[in-house]
């Protein structure tokens, strides 16, 4: 079905400012120094100001013509504002620029008896609210498109008579470009007929493959691709309420019944969930939403139902929900493990693990887990880098050094005492704690990434003081550089 | 004679209130042992508790590193059999190479960091209830009796090993099985090599259910524990 707004710009404007509705007013553009209208409202049409003329010319014609500057960009603002009115009419809308919308209504206008009754609702529904607007249903969305704006006779097409019906439309009804239409009047084409019986070649030779494309676009002999403005999700399921729900219980029972469906749905077709959105729409018109998230797909009810339980809490029911939503926006393939009477070890791939990290991320969020593996750099801090996901190897091996169990985020500044420069220190200071050093290892110097960062490199020892506990210790540059500091970065087991 | 009979009787008993305890004793032939040594006699049955939850108090930062190398030690023979392990620590103060000096293999390890006692709590029961992990490390600030006993319970069920690193010296009871404290001692020389020593604790075992306390001078050697010194404090065990 294609809708045609003869006067989507005008009647935009007259809406939010009615006192325009009686006047004869134009959107003007300033067009290579001359100001041209670019959309006239249907009282200055009647008078003879139309799109496309100077500004100057039509007021001639219409003394008390109101000019007010256009905007650009702004059709395609009000026609996705139209389109998200119409999905209540059917789930695919995609917008036409510039003045239309084309929805594929397959399989929804039974809804309203017939087609008849659907094109009625939807027209009357656009008039009422100050839109002129014209409609055609058709197999193709090209001959629906033609029907809307170029024919006298009914709007609604039957299946498979689109040549007929654009058979008496002129060639603009074909969505062409005005060049190939110039050169279609000259050779005397007053209507696509003529056009219909001639053969391939001799069109493409003459006006291009668009011409062929738009005429098969309109028989359907080519499938023409939609763009929706809101993109069908695939796997979603629907729970209206009868009475608007309010209670924690219910909504609880709201979702497991949510899931059981969509996970019978996902384990029919072999699929794991990994993202799933819970919208919630409340009588008063708001939506709440919850998302969960999992670290491996999943169908299981039992398992997405607990993490949802986890987001309950956040789902404000207010005056009460009257319709629950349940989206799967992420889902992969899964590999099928088959159940096991003895529980044998599976490690990281194990699925109860993924279900206890799922849950715990629901819970603190997924940022606090993490898994580490060796990254190739000596760096203390660079030396490891965060796993992407829970099966994935190490590359290298971990390095054998002997490494302190605890590293501070920051090294801290220590007061040392050393008997010969480049000795390890003797004594250090801590916290206002003197440490008195017994045994050292070192010194292991790390120097920096040059091509990363410029700064000293830093010696570390290795230290144990009189009660045992041993520390991460290092100097920060050369001793006769004047300006060595020294700095704990770490405690040893 | 009587005296012995009575003996046996109670040993018998005492082995009777063991097994309705939960401490099955092992299989003679299929008898793990975690490479503690002595220490393990300590416990009931002369096996280390592996469904349980252990506590080491850690007074300092220093404390809480060399507590951390015992456990680490510790986990690398859990892990032997494979597993994963769970580590919850705070602000990311874990430097994962470390482990690799005791044995364990740090990306057989997921970290996870959280700021509240709270959620470090919540978190270590959903662990310690998942019967695909081997063991949980957790670093919390305090730990009631309450708290105590739920983690006892989920691990009585999954029968995963849990360590609690407490970060408080106000020892209140708890329902752990075992509680511990690691101090760093000096290491002793290597045949007048300089430089540093094998790593060195010095174990104590201040409460253990159905077991004996005791301390103990410990050494990380290479891949396993080897014990220098030890004091076991043996005492009747109060009945009832």
């Amino acid at each position: 079905m294609a809708i045609w707004f003869r006067h989507l710009l005008t009647d935009g404007l007259a809406l939010r400012r009615p006192q325009l509705k009686e006047l004869p007013f134009v959107l003007v553009m300033p067009v290579k120094n001359r100001i041209v209208i670019t959309a006239s409202s249907r009282l200055a049409e009647q008078q003879g100001a139309f799109t496309g003329m100077a500004a100057a010319d039509a007021r001639a014609a219409v003394p008390e013509l109101v000019a007010i500057d256009d905007t650009p960009g702004k059709a395609a603002k009000l026609l996705r504002l139209l389109g998200l009115w119409c999905l209540r009419y059917t789930p695919i809308v995609a917008i036409d620029l510039p003045n239309g919308l084309i929805l594929d209504i397959s399989g929804c206008a039974h809804l309203w008896t017939d087609e008849r009754g659907y094109l009625k609702e939807i027209v009357l529904k656009l008039r009422n609210a100050g839109f002129d607007a014209r409609a055609a249903i058709a197999d193709t969305p090209g001959a629906a498109w033609a029907v809307s704006r170029f024919a006298k006779i009914s709007p609604i097409v039957a299946i498979g008579k689109q040549s007929q019906a654009i058979a008496s439309l002129p060639p603009a009804a074909l969505r062409l470009e005005p060049e190939i239409l110039e050169r279609l009047q000259k050779l005397g084409f007053r209507t696509i007929g003529p056009l219909l019986s001639m053969p391939a070649p001799t069109l493409r030779r003459r006006f291009g493959t668009t011409l062929l494309t738009r005429l098969d676009q309109a028989l359907g002999k080519i499938n023409e691709v939609l763009t929706p403005i809101v993109p069908p999700v695939p796997y979603v399921e629907r729970l209206p309420c009868l009475e608007p729900v309010r209670t924690k219980v219910a909504i609880e029972i709201a979702i497991e019944n949510l899931l059981s469906a969509l996970c019978l749905r996902l384990q029919a077709e072999g699929k794991g969930l990994r993202k799933a959105i819970l919208k919630c729409i409340r009588i008063d018109g708001r939506t709440v939403q919850a998302s969960i998230t999992t670290n491996r797909g999943s169908h299981s009810v039992s398992h997405l139902f607990k993490l949802f339980e986890l987001q309950v809490a956040k789902i404000e029911p207010a005056l009460g929900i009257e319709l629950f939503v349940l989206e799967a926006a992420k889902v992969e393939d899964m590999e099928t493990v088959q159940e096991q009477i003895w529980a044998l070890d599976r490690g990281l791939a194990d699925t109860a693990l993924a279900e206890l990290l799922d849950r715990v991320a629901g819970k603190v969020g997924a940022e606090a887990i993490q898994r580490y593996l060796p990254a190739e750099h000596y760096w203390p801090e660079r030396s490891v880098k965060i796993a992407v996901s829970l099966t994935e190897e190490p590359q290298t091996a971990w390095p054998e050094q002997m490494r302190p169990i605890r590293l501070l985020n920051n090294p801290e500044a220590i007061e040392v005492m050393a008997l010969v420069p480049d000795n390890p220190p003797k004594t250090f200071i801590y916290k206002g704690k003197r440490h008195s050093i017994i045994k050292a290892d070192g010194p292991e110097r790390i120097g920096r990434e040059w091509w990363r960062d410029g700064g000293e490199h830093r010696d570390y020892f290795v230290v144990e003081d009189s009660e045992g506990q041993r520390y991460w210790v290092f100097r920060s540059g050369h001793y006769d550089g004047g300006d060595a500091r020294w700095y704990l970065h770490g405690y040893f087991a | 004679m009587m005296a012995e009979a009575k003996r046996e009787l109670i040993e018998r008993l005492q082995k009777d209130i063991l097994q309705w305890e939960g401490y099955r004793p092992p299989a003679s032939d299929a008898r793990n042992t975690l490479g503690l040594g002595s220490i393990e006699a300590a416990f009931p049955n002369g096996v280390f508790p592996v469904a349980a939850v252990h506590e080491l108090v850690c007074g300092s930062a220093e404390q809480a590193a060399a507590g951390g190398g015992f456990v680490t030690g510790i986990l690398s023979t859990l892990l032997k059999q494979g597993g994963v392990g769970v580590w919850i620590g705070r602000s990311r103060r874990l430097f994962a190479p470390a482990l690799t000096v005791f044995g364990v293999l740090p990306h057989k390890v997921i970290f996870i960091s959280l700021t509240k006692d709270k959620d470090a709590l919540w978190v270590m029961e959903e662990a310690l209830k998942c019967v695909g992990l081997t063991a949980v490390i957790c670093e919390v600030g305090e730990l009631d009796f309450k708290q105590s006993r739920r983690l006892q319970l989920a691990v009585e069920q999954s029968r995963v090993t849990g360590f609690v690193l407490r970060n408080d010296t106000q020892l209140n009871s708890t329902a752990c099985a075992a509680r511990w404290q690691i101090r760093s001692l000096p290491s002793a020389d290597l045949n007048g090599l300089p430089g540093l020593g094998f790593l060195r604790w010095q174990v104590e075992l201040l409460k253990v259910r159905n077991g004996q306390t005791g301390t103990w001078v410990l050494e990380w050697q290479q891949d396993h524990f080897v014990i220098v010194e030890e004091t076991v404090m043996i005492e009747e065990r109060q009945v009832g």
